[in-house]
């Protein structure tokens, strides 16, 4: 059983024109193993950076608050650091990596985060099955990571790293964006097997609540201007789905 | 195959003194200085008329050393491309003979040079078959040559280049100098003169070898100058590939590394010849590598640049037979202190001909990469076609990358193309790899592995593993 704690969250970005602008202002969420909670929120409410601050990606500063994983704290730890103790982020726009081959990514990462060689034959399997239940060409494996991928494949290696990678929380970042409804609901399921195999702690970011249909949430958070304004049960995002984010605006 | 390296075996044949000097350099320990101690430094007449008796050769031979060393003296140094005025010619050791008689089997090697290959793998690749016979060069003179049976029972000769001056006079008078003339530009001038060691190769009509030949060098004296000179013809519809490795121990002053390559690519034949050179990064490795192709032949150079302190090397191929093809994929990497001025010439010379030249270059902690290409397309060759791809990638903003493509073209009928790219590598991408649990410098050693990966597919095994370890330690303390 794990814990994530995020306590009165700051953080900023460098703008182009030199100036900084605070994004986060003051988030505040408790996360624990097994636990699906869904952050809603307009577009620019933050929520992509609240993924992104907890990853550590360079270009957002945390000015205060914590993140710690059962008590260990998460903002002192390197990128690499952060996804060797148990944290995942599934990206909205994964890069590319040309010349890279899935396969050799997947086994790449899967050595640096268990810190040892995957035996070969378990994991060739492991790999061939998890390509399998997502639906995925077995001749993917040999494609260059995210070259010339359609948003729907990116989406699919996202869920395939966090089936295989089997984190201790993960952040998933508008998954379903650009998905049709097929692909969410491949998708979905690669996330309901993670949670029922791998038991992790989800954070799943989303505009819609379309998602929600497939992955249940026990709590819904609504994100607006860099905090959280409301937390509830699923109820919350059904009342969302009826009324839209209008009255949460208003009231900011 | 680089991995029978040990601390152990360091320490013992290695004092601290030069230890200190070596910094990261994997292969940067040096045997004890036996066979160079007493050789003479400069160049002058006697020394090229003392090289050729040494090797008890041929008049004609003597005759054009000393034709070669006159030109040397009056040709120009090359007033573009690196900087080359570190390089002191009268510091030089022209000629160094490590061992007296060549060894015919590993077990006849004197100890300090077999603990030498020991640690370069050369043992274990032939353990394992990689390669069809071993020329090793040790400073100047080949000591440790063997070749299949089966070769030569089909006629093929893989010999050292003294011994098929010696055995072989007629086919090697015949092509010596042919390809890269005496007077072609002063390096190669002053390679004719003082010339030693190299591969001669000669496969006959029709006659495929299907392993690569494979030969190691070797810089291992102080100062010393290694000219080696390698000879290939590859006889009417016949196929072999070629593979030369290069690494050297760091010493504290400069060497001078200045190679010729000749190769004659007879009809519908086909040649490769794959480099991948590691020296140490006080080398001026300044190499002539030309290639003829005839009617239907296929001439194809691997180049891989990772070491020295400069290297000037442009493989070219003159096709000059209809139908004839030219491939040249060359990978540079360029560090601290380094200057890689590589890339590629094509002449074509004859209808139908088509060439292609992709060149990758890396460069990191302040170095600097050149991609220099030459097309040439001569009247009365129509219907050829050319494509020239490079692409640069920047570990960071204290690097440099510069393209220099030129083209002359005196034919109307011809289908060029001309990509070149320049990229850094990104926040993003470090960012998607580290937060898959990637240290900084392996994710970083990821992306330049992926990025030479259209090169590095043409490796033959051993080599693009090889290559793929050189870089993971190029990475190492590279980003921060």
């Amino acid at each position: 059983m794990s814990t994530l704690e995020i306590r009165d969250l700051h953080v900023t970005v460098d703008e182009a024109d030199g100036s900084t602008k605070e994004i986060l202002r003051g988030v505040d969420l408790t996360i624990a193993s097994g636990e699906v909670h869904a952050v809603m929120g307009p577009n620019g409410s933050g929520k992509s950076t609240l993924a992104y601050s907890i990853a550590g990606h360079p270009k957002y500063t945390v000015t205060g608050g914590s993140v710690t994983l059962d008590g260990e704290d998460v903002l002192a730890m390197s990128v690499d650091e952060r996804a060797r103790a148990g944290m995942f982020l599934a990206m909205q726009y994964p890069v590319e990596v040309p010349g890279v081959t899935v396969s050799n990514f997947l086994r790449t990462a899967k050595t640096a985060i268990d810190g040892e060689a995957p035996k070969l034959r378990t994991w060739v399997k492991d790999v061939k099955q998890a390509m399998d239940d997502l639906k995925m060409d077995p001749s993917f494996a040999e494609r260059n990571v995210n070259e010339h991928f359609s948003g729907g494949e990116k989406k699919r290696h996202e869920i395939l790293q966090m089936e295989l990678l089997k984190p201790k929380f993960a952040i998933l970042d508008e998954t379903d964006s650009g998905l049709d409804v097929d692909a969410l609901k491949v998708v979905s399921e690669g996330v309901n097997r993670a949670l029922a195999n791998v038991n992790p702690g989800v954070l799943l970011i989303t505009h819609y609540t379309r998602i929600l249909r497939y992955i249940k949430p026990q709590f819904v958070h609504v994100f607006v201007d860099g905090r959280v304004a409301e937390q509830g049960g699923p109820e919350l995002a059904d009342a969302l789905e009826e009324s839209g984010y209008d009255r949460f605006l208003a009231r900011a | 195959m680089t991995d029978t390296v040990s601390d152990t075996q360091t320490t013992e044949l290695t004092g601290p003194a030069e230890l200190e000097g070596m910094g990261n350099y994997r292969y940067g320990w040096a045997d004890s200085d036996v066979a160079g101690s007493s050789a003479r430094r400069g160049l002058s007449e006697e020394v090229v008329r003392d090289i050729s008796a040494k090797k008890d050769e041929p008049e004609w031979m003597l005759a054009l050393r000393l034709k070669a060393l006159k030109l040397f003296g009056r040709k120009p140094m090359p007033n573009w491309g690196s900087d080359l005025t570190g390089i002191d010619f009268d510091n030089i050791k022209y000629f160094v003979r490590s061992t007296e008689k060549q060894a015919t089997s590993w077990d006849e090697l004197p100890a300090d040079i077999k603990s030498t290959y020991d640690r370069l793998g050369i043992p274990e690749a032939e353990k394992q078959r990689l390669i069809a016979g071993v020329a090793a060069q040790y400073e100047s003179e080949v000591v440790y040559h063997q070749i299949r049976e089966d070769l030569e029972e089909k006629g093929v000769i893989f010999v050292d280049t003294d011994t098929g001056l010696r055995e072989h006079e007629e086919l090697f008078k015949e092509y010596f100098g042919t390809v890269i003339p005496v007077g072609d530009n002063k390096f190669a001038s002053l390679n004719t003169a003082v010339w030693s060691g190299g591969s001669f190769i000669y496969v006959p009509k029709g006659v495929h070898v299907d392993i690569p030949l494979q030969a190691y060098f070797r810089i291992n004296t102080e100062n010393m100058g290694q000219f080696e000179r390698t000879l290939i013809i590859a006889d009417e519809g016949s196929y072999v590939h070629y593979v030369e490795g290069c690494t050297a121990p760091i010493y504290q002053s400069d060497s001078l590394h200045s190679a010729v390559v000749e190769i004659v690519v007879k009809k519908n034949a086909r040649v490769r010849y794959t480099t991948i050179q590691n020296w140490s990064n006080n080398v001026y490795n300044l190499v002539t590598k030309r290639a003829t192709a005839a009617e239907g032949a296929t001439m194809e150079w691997v180049d891989g640049n990772i070491g020295s302190k400069v290297t000037m090397k442009y493989p070219a191929i003159y096709l000059m037979g209809e139908h004839a093809k030219g491939e040249t994929l060359s990978i540079a990497m360029a560090g601290a202190g380094q200057h890689q001025d590589a890339g590629a010439k094509m002449v074509h010379a004859a209808p139908h001909t088509a060439s292609s030249i992709v060149s990758k270059s890396i460069a990191r902690g302040g170095g600097r990469t050149s991609y220099r290409g030459l097309i040439q397309v001569l009247e009365g060759a129509h219907h050829s076609a050319s494509t020239v791809r490079c692409d640069a990638l920047l570990v960071d903003t204290i690097s440099r990358s510069d393209t220099y493509p030129y083209n002359d073209i005196r034919e109307d009928d011809v289908v060029m193309g001309h990509e070149a790219t320049v990229s850094k590598v990104s926040d993003d991408q470090l960012f998607y790899l580290m937060s898959r649990g990637m240290a900084e410098d392996e994710a970083m050693a990821m992306i330049v592995r992926g990025f030479i990966e259209p090169v590095a597919r043409e490796l033959p095994m051993e080599y693009a593993l090889e290559l793929n370890r050189l870089i993971e330690l190029q990475m190492e303390g590279a980003v921060g």
